[in-house]
């Protein structure tokens, strides 16, 4: 039975007791039993769309509520450490204390700025890259034989069956200075003494590039697969060559499977805090960094709840791009 | 057929200096086992235009698509203009093709979409400009020139196609059912303009449609198709007046065969004994089969006469009643049935308004015919 059916089914049963009822004479009980159905159904309907609803509220909103409270308030040597947003004096005062000083820290301190904008910068190199991997990955597992496909896709998703951080350390062992690729590349005779790789720059996107690209994959696969191919015979057709069609044809109707892939890659990497602590210097300025250091070095929480509120709005804006692009897009497709 | 005279005089095909334009040498096309094309040949000839004809499945697109550069042949070659096609890339052949699916970019709007062939040659903007207005004129397209595909009906899509792959004015356009989802009055229009462009530029086309009538009245010659090979080429009265086959008898307009015996065989004149009725067919040509042979006498609805009175003829005529009669305006249909129950087809003129000596249904009727409007197949 499909999706439609029940309700359907219920409408039929509905409309039999009622007409059941008229003919026992009963035309007010059916009236109202039909008044009642609709207003559950109406309420059923309500209750579906309330479930993501009191989703978001509970595990979104009321803890950004609660971070932003911390945020606004003073660091404290106490439990919890920092000082409650309002007080009761003398059980008639009502005692507001509003701190802005923490978001005021953040603008003055340049260690800041320096984190948040070395983590965009981060973050959007690492997209690129895993756009210039995954882009071709993406048009070669589409444009595949479908035996094949299922199998690519499959690679594509099964270093996920193993955990991120094993991941991630396994990347240490590959790195470092006596690891696999020194050794291999000093057998191969290539270098004589091992490159420094870990804990550098390098070493972090690489990390972020390896960890994230199935992300950048896994949509692009999904827009370009549904590509249509006579639309590339016809621009073939018109005298178009292969590489211009790709320009013409192939990539702006792969738009939103870009910016798809793009922001899953982006909004998660800005924010990255396991990949620069293992395999970036000590000293790599990251905003993920900064909140655990200000959260469990210094125990100001305060200062790393505005810190997080800072990189939530920094997070949300490419969304609202995402959402504002989805939408037209899917107006376009109608 | 106000083309059949334009063209009357444009027989190339019979001309044996002249070279075709398109030369299709045996070829075959297979997806794994399924045969699609079947060994086929065809010369087509500079200026032509072609209508491929058959039944859905029939390999009709899968041999344009060949053409085109899209699909490689099993065997066989395809010559354009004298050259080997088999190493050309689709972007470099002289060919256009308007698709059956219409192919249109769904990014681009209407002028984009038009404009999008000439763009790939080194023309000026200007240039661009003007003849994709000429063209968005030509198919009347002008007031949706900022329209996304997605925005348009199925016939003004469908126009949008035709448009880019006239604009290009290519030595050869294929057209895989130009014209299907058009109405009436916009198809005998266009019709007319592919005909003027014809004229203007000297295109060959190969033009596919399911449309009898466009192909009638478009084509210098119509190819039959019927499950992967070419059943007969020939001008649109050769079609329809000599089928080589009961299979394009059929195909082409309609058909009342009678199965029956040559009984006398002589050189300008043949006798047929019909198998299920007592009526024997005298038909005054020579028929190259043999003696004794199993044959079908062919003859289509309209060159059948139905009268109540009896002809006074010994041959050539059947009794039968009148079983339906369909009105359609210039003509109406007759199903006569004759003893044993089959039923034979018959069309005549509405001559007269109203006429009360019409005939009328369960009328005993007199069905004759001239000894030249038979065709006897023998396959
Ligand atoms: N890529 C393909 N793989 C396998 N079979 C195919 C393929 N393309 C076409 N065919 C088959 O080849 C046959 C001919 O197809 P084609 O598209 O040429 O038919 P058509 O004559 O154009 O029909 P229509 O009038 O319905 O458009 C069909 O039976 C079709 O199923
Ligand atoms: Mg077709």
């Amino acid at each position: 039975m499909t999706t439609r059916g029940i309700p359907a089914v219920t409408g039929r049963i509905i409309r039999q007791a009622e007409s059941l009822l008229k003919r026992a004479g009963l035309e007010g009980l059916a009236i109202w039993l039909a008044r009642r159905v609709r207003r559950v159904r109406h309420l059923g309907r309500n209750l579906v769309i309330a479930i993501p609803y009191a989703w978001l509220l509970a595990f979104f909103l009321i803890p950004f509520v609660i971070v932003l409270k911390i945020a606004l308030s003073d660091a404290a040597i106490a439990q919890p450490p920092y000082t409650p947003l309002w007080e009761w004096v003398g059980d008639q005062y009502l005692n507001i204390k509003v701190n802005l000083g923490n978001f005021m820290f953040l603008v003055e301190d340049n260690l800041y700025w320096k984190s948040y904008l070395n983590s965009v910068k981060v973050a959007l190199v690492s997209t690129v890259a895993c756009l210039l991997i995954g882009y071709p990955m993406a048009y070669g597992i589409a444009r595949a034989k479908s035996a094949y496909r299922t199998i690519l896709l499959m690679l594509v998703i099964l270093p996920f069956w193993t955990s991120f951080l094993i991941r991630v350390y396994a990347w240490i062992g590959i790195l470092k200075n006596n690891g696999l690729l020194n050794n291999f590349l000093m057998w191969l005779g290539v270098i004589d003494s091992p490159i420094v790789m870990l804990q550098t720059d390098f070493a972090v996107y690489l990390g972020i590039v390896y960890s994230y690209l199935p992300f950048m994959i896994l949509p692009l696969y999904a827009n370009l697969e549904k590509l249509d191919e006579t639309l590339l015979e016809a621009a073939y057709d018109l005298g178009c060559k292969p590489a211009r069609t790709f320009l013409t044809v192939t990539l702006p109707l792969s738009v939103p499977g870009i910016i798809a892939g793009s922001m899953l890659v982006f909004i998660p990497a800005v924010g990255e805090f396991v990949i620069p602590a293992l395999l970036g210097a000590p000293d790599t300025l990251m905003i993920g960094r900064i909140l655990w250091d200000e959260f469990f070095g210094n125990r100001d929480w305060p200062v790393a709840s505005a810190v997080a509120i800072a990189l939530l709005l920094l997070l949300v804006i490419p969304i609202v791009i995402l959402q504002h692009n989805q939408a037209r897009n899917s107006e376009a497709n109608s | 057929m106000a083309s059949s005279t334009t063209f009357s005089t444009f027989e190339p095909w019979k001309d044996p200096a002249e070279k075709p334009y398109v030369c299709i040498d045996r070829v075959t096309k297979k997806f794994g086992d399924f045969v699609a094309v079947n060994d086929i040949s065809l010369d087509i000839y500079r200026k032509e235009l072609f209508c491929l004809l058959g039944a859905s499945g029939c390999g009709k697109s899968t041999l344009l698509r060949m053409l085109a550069g899209f699909e490689e042949a099993s065997s066989g070659r395809i010559l354009i203009d004298g050259m080997d096609m088999a190493e050309i890339p689709p972007y470099e052949r002289p060919v256009n093709m308007m698709f059956q699916s219409y192919a249109l970019f769904p990014h681009m709007n209407v002028s984009q979409n038009v404009s999008f062939g000439l763009k790939q040659e080194k023309l000026t903007g200007q240039v661009i400009k003007t003849r994709v207005e000429e063209m968005l004129e030509l198919v009347k397209l002008t007031q949706f020139a900022k329209r996304k595909p997605h925005q348009l009906s199925g016939g003004q899509r469908q126009r949008v196609a035709l448009a880019r792959s006239l604009i290009k004015r290519p030595k050869l356009l294929l057209l895989d059912e130009p014209l299907a989802a058009l109405d009436k009055k916009l198809r005998e229009h266009t019709q007319f303009e592919l005909m003027n462009i014809q004229e203007q530029l000297g295109v060959t086309f190969i033009v596919v449609t399911h449309d009898q009538q466009e192909a009638m009245t478009l084509a210098t010659r119509i190819g039959v198709m019927e499950e992967g090979y070419i059943a007969q080429v020939g001008t649109p009265t050769e079609i329809y007046e000599f089928p080589g086959s009961r299979f394009v008898a059929d195909f082409i307009g309609s058909v009342n065969s009678f199965e029956g015996r040559i009984t006398v065989d002589e050189p300008d004149h043949v006798i047929i004994r019909m198998l299920d009725q007592d009526v024997d067919i005298f038909v005054d040509h020579g028929v190259s089969a043999s003696p004794n042979a199993r044959v079908w006498a062919a003859i289509r609805p309209e060159k059948i006469h139905i009268s109540r009175t009896d002809p006074g003829q010994a041959r050539n005529v059947i009794r039968g009643k009148v079983k339906e009669i369909a009105y359609m305006g210039d003509f109406s249909i007759y199903l006569v049935e004759l003893a044993g129950g089959r039923t034979v087809r018959v069309t005549q003129p509405n001559l007269r308004r109203g006429d009360p000596e019409r005939i009328t249904w369960d009328e005993q009727v007199f069905l004759h015919w001239l000894p030249s409007s038979i065709v006897v197949l023998t396959e």
